[in-house]
């Protein structure tokens, strides 16, 4: 199952590889071309009428993680954040360690043995090492090494009645509409370039360089965003709510959407009865932030799947909202086999 | 100039006013796919681009509630303390006031702890007239005192003025430099439309003109620039170093014709000169500021002879033979 | 399979110690950098077929290889600007009110002696309160910007014939030889890269290569990798390495955040570097027995490789760290053994580039 195979795979930013073989074997025929770049890019053609206009997808393929730094000479393992982790959420949690997958866990000093005050304040990165119960350096040089991406352990689950939960669906959960994107049925008359990115969490690398080498005339990039619509969040800061549809950012801390876009987007899905909510945080970014920069500009936008708890070991999103993030682009797709590019 | 609508993402109005104003004196405008404006006179030597930001600061709408208050957020560098008991204009001409929630702390003060209230009865009405992604500017009206002027948005329709009127000064004139007029968008966002602007253009020298703050009011942090005595002439800021040679090449040209200039240090901010000088293979580039007392406040200062010389200067340095000057 | 050329090119060049000696000892802040430019480019002469100087100032040199067309196309990237302070305001009594060019802890500057280049050298001294005039608690807290300035010993009218708003400043420490082969001085970060420039060509003097070198020593790496971006756009290599230092072992650095002194170059890890140039190196020097560690990063930034990775439509990309102590003070510490060996390993690298390994690395 596309969602299960993607969110419990290897992919922190700079070490995609393995996600990156899974995608390329799930959408190689449906696609006219595949192939990946120097920064480990996947990229999936679906050639159309040459003279027609040039439509990017993107969604990026690494999650935020861990990187082991230096090996202690008890066995433990120093360790740093890739992309933007709130090291709160770290401590007692199972992690694998290497494309290897060494099982780990992520260890502090026990409650018992601390001093009340030490408890009100989080642990910070320096108090928090992983054992992965080697017992000396020796033993743990045979396993890992410096330089090795640490990912949670966490498993895919269906929880309630649509909803999922899961690790890194910040952007598998992009990724595999992406995939179901390409994989349909369907051939639009004009080309669609499939990007999967590399290394969106430390700065939208990989779209950047890929974007220059595609030339797209148009790119919607597809995300997995914040929805804080949980207790002790106040509503008009929820950004997004799970089960109300995909979500449509009007600006982010990286770009402003292009304003035709958005608005052909909400046509299509009022046309199509698909519910969509807006985006209502401007922080964060995304790989469209650096899309919509390359050569001489590039129209962007991007479509989310609300995601609660992102950045964290276990986040949730409603399968609905997967779903009809697929029926709008698909439509949207038509739309500009039908009328063109909104501008 | 400055009472015209553009915040940063919302250009139209203030591109359609500047339209307006240059398009007699230039060859051919067009609009790039940023929104960008751009105002070109074709003739021969090297390529020079010029550009001034025409976005200002600004709010978007983020969230509207069930009683018809607005949540919004920044669009630029706003302080929450620059909003209390000011006033905000949306594109269609709805008005509103910034209010903020109780606070035990003034310090904590921050954007989402303010809303604006547009006087609507509830959620419902509300949303007739505002939508969730509507971006809004101050509304603040401009004053002429003297040789100065207070307003809002002086960052950067001082310097859109000053490029227009140095074109206005060069129409009919035969100058050995082809000059690409930009006015750019969203630089209050992070130089943006600079950026695409300078790729597609590729030219062989670049200039910015915006506005710089001074350090002549009580207790200002250090500055030497003064209101007054002069445009500046960039040295650094947080995105460029001025190349020692266009520096040089500038003060010469100033000092040889006379125009009083300042040397400008601008700790803490960038301007468009920023992505210009980076682009392709790089391009020489500096830039020309307007000194400005409190920016990004509905109540900004400027000095209109400063203005006034930074034209001369342009025109001086449009004039001179840019290949054999900087190349 | 490298083929040894005996006799080299018959000029005599001046030794690494000599070299980097000179160009540690001339100025180039970030943003002016011709100077030392000169004196890197009059150093290496006789190393290198071509150079020339971009629109920012990198200092592009090339040294062609031989073999049928097309060459591969190798960047190596140091850069030659260093930190320093820049003239802000000159105070009616003469002391010069000073800003920062790149990052400096200005806890190293009370004391300091400095250089101001206004229109002549003038030697300065970054002003201290001494303890005898100071607030109880002054103490406590580190010295604010604000209340910095450079004292020339001049009178406000002199300073303002001599200096302007805009002049830079840079330290004014001579390099200091220690034991081991360690030497210290300001802007070993990054001319030490420079030095591995240096020693890297000079043992291309004597072999064949099919890959056409690029050595840039980069400007303004200091304020944001900024020489780095246009240089690697001009140049559009196939490989590009950036050769920068890391933080060497020193006491009151835990352990896990630092690599080795004179342990060898560090080979860089990080989402900067494409696998199969870290593999490349790593086994070269595996092979060759050059000493060598591993330097992992978590995220791709801090040097001109942040910058090469991402020019156009992407280039795959090495880092070589060589171990510093001290960084961004005007004691930087190193092994010139760390120099010499990076110098070599790139050496092996390049003269093992060919047609096959390059289009490999187009594939992740």
């Amino acid at each position: 199952m596309l969602l299960k195979t993607l969110t419990e795979a290897f992919g922190v930013s700079g070490q995609e590889q393995e996600v990156a073989a899974i995608l390329r074997e799930q959408v190689s025929p449906y696609c006219d071309k595949v192939e990946t770049d120097a920064l480990g890019n996947l990229i999936a053609i679906k050639n159309g009428n040459e003279k027609g206009p040039k439509v990017m997808l993107s969604a990026h393929m690494d999650e935020i993680g861990l990187m082991v730094m230096y090996i202690e000479n008890s066995g433990t393992l120093r360790f740093k954040p890739i992309g933007g982790v709130d090291p709160r959420v770290l401590v007692s949690k199972s992690v694998y360690v290497g494309k290897d997958r060494v099982p780990g866990v992520i260890g502090a000093k026990p409650i018992h043995l601390q001093k009340r005050e030490e408890a009100d304040k989080p642990f910070d990165i320096d108090g928090l090492f992983i054992d992965i119960g080697a017992k000396d350096k020796d033993e743990a040089e045979k396993l890992v090494k410096p330089g090795d991406g640490i990912i949670f352990a966490t498993k895919y689950q269906d929880i309630g009645t649509s909803r999922a939960k899961a690790k890194a669906f910040d952007d598998r959960v992009g990724c595999a509409v992406l995939a179901r994107l390409l994989m349909m049925d369907k051939q639009w008359n004009f080309t669609l370039q499939g990007v999967f990115t590399a290394q969106e969490e430390v700065g939208g690398r990989g779209a950047q360089v890929a974007s220059y080498s595609l030339e797209p005339d148009i790119a919607i990039a597809f995300e997995g965003t914040t929805a804080s619509d949980v207790p002790g969040s106040k509503e008009h800061l929820y950004s997004t709510s799970l089960g109300k549809g995909p979500a449509l950012t009007h600006a982010d801390a990286s770009f402003v959407a292009d304003p035709r876009i958005v608005k052909r987007l909400m046509e299509v899905a009022d046309k199509n009865g698909i519910p969509y909510q807006m985006r209502e945080l401007t922080t964060g970014g995304t790989d469209a932030g650096r899309i919509h920069l390359v050569r001489e500009g590039i129209p962007a936008v991007v479509v989310s799947v609300p995601t609660r708890y992102i950045h964290s070991p276990a986040s949730i999103i409603d399968k609905c909202d997967f779903e009809n993030a697929i029926k709008l682009m698909a439509a949207f797709l038509d739309s500009i086999e039908e009328r063109g590019l909104p501008f | 100039m400055v009472e015209a609508f553009g915040p940063a993402g919302n250009e139209s109005r203030i591109r359609d006013v500047i339209r307006k104003e240059v398009e007699g004196l230039v060859d051919e405008v067009t609009v790039d796919a940023m929104g960008n404006l751009i105002a070109i006179r074709r003739g021969q030597g090297p390529r020079v681009m010029i550009a001034a930001h025409m976005d200002e600061i600004g709010v978007i709408v983020t969230h509207i509630d069930d009683e018809g208050f607005v949540r919004f957020s920044n669009m630029g560098g706003i302080s929450p303390f620059m909003l209390i008991g000011q006033r905000v204009i949306f594109d269609n001409g709805t008005i509103g006031a910034f209010g903020m929630e109780k606070l035990d702390d003034m310090k904590d003060l921050k954007l989402n702890k303010m809303f604006i209230d547009i006087g609507a009865k509830d959620g419902a009405s509300a949303k007739e007239k505002v939508s969730i992604g509507d971006i809004g500017a101050f509304h603040r009206e401009a004053h002429f005192q003297g040789d100065r002027v207070i307003a809002k948005s002086l960052d950067n329709r001082a310097g859109c003025a000053v490029l227009v009127q140095a074109l206005k000064e060069l129409a009919g004139r035969e100058i050995p430099n082809q000059v690409y007029a930009v006015f750019t968008v969203q630089e209050e966002l992070g130089l943006r439309g600079a950026k695409t602007a300078a790729y597609g253009i590729n030219p062989d020298v670049g200039f910015a003109v915006d506005v710089t703050g001074t350090g002549d009011t009580p207790e200002a942090p250090t500055m030497a620039v003064k209101l007054g005595e002069g445009p500046t002439i960039k040295v650094k800021d947080r995105v460029v170093l001025t190349h020692p040679r266009v520096r040089r090449f500038m003060t010469e040209t100033a000092e040889k014709n006379g125009i009083p200039y300042q040397l400008e240090i601008l700790e803490g901010g960038g301007t468009d000169t920023g992505p210009i000088h980076l682009t392709r293979e790089g391009v020489p580039s500096g830039a020309i500021s307007v000194p400005t007392r409190y920016i990004h406040t509905p109540s900004e200062m400027a000095d209109m002879n400063d203005m006034k010389n930074a034209v001369k200067l342009f025109v001086a340095i449009l004039e001179a033979k840019l290949d054999e000057a900087i190349l | 399979m490298p083929v040894l050329v005996n006799g080299g090119l018959g000029m005599a060049t001046i030794g690494l110690a000599e070299f980097l000696s000179s160009i540690i000892s001339e100025p180039g802040a970030s943003g002016h950098e011709d100077k030392v430019a000169a004196v890197v480019q009059k150093g290496m002469s006789g190393l290198f077929d071509e150079a020339r100087t971009d629109a920012l100032g990198n200092l592009i040199m090339l040294k062609r290889g031989i073999g049928r067309a097309p060459h591969p196309r190798v960047m190596l990237a140091a850069h030659m600007d260093e930190i320093g302070l820049m003239v802000t305001k000159i105070e009616d009594q003469g002391c010069l009110r000073v800003t920062q060019i790149g990052g400096i802890d200005r806890r190293i500057l009370p004391g300091l002696e400095v250089v101001v280049h206004g229109r002549r050298r003038l030697p300065g001294v970054v002003g201290a309160k001494p303890p005898h005039v100071q607030d109880p608690g002054e103490r406590e807290k580190s010295v604010k910007w604000e209340d910095l300035y450079v004292d020339v010993g001049l009178t406000g009218d002199e300073a303002r014939e001599l200096v302007r708003v805009g002049d830079i400043i840079t330290f004014a420490q001579t390099p200091i030889e220690l034991q081991g082969r360690f030497m210290a001085g300001k802007t070993m970060d990054d001319r030490a890269g420079v030095g591995v420039l240096f020693e890297c060509l000079r043992i291309l003097r004597d072999m064949r290569h099919h890959a056409d070198v690029y050595c840039v020593a980069t400007v303004q790496e200091e304020v944001g990798v900024r020489g780095a971006i246009t240089g690697a756009y001009g140049i559009v290599p196939d490989v590009g390495i950036a050769i920068d230092v890391g933080f060497g072992d020193q006491s009151s650095v835990p352990e896990y955040e630092t690599i080795s002194m004179d342990k060898g170059p560090g080979i860089a890890i990080s989402p900067a570097v494409h696998p199969a140039v870290f593999e490349r190196l790593k086994t070269i020097a595996r092979e060759l027995e050059i000493a060598h560690q591993t330097d992992p990063s978590p995220h791709p930034g801090g040097t001109d490789a942040f910058a090469i990775q991402v020019t156009r439509g992407g280039i795959p990309t090495g880092l070589v760290s060589i171990p510093l102590r001290y960084m961004h003070t005007a004691v930087e510490t190193v092994c010139l053994t760390d120099v010499e060996r990076a110098g070599r390993l790139l050496a092996e690298f390049i003269v093992r580039l060919d047609k096959k390994y390059v289009e490999g690395l187009k594939c992740f």
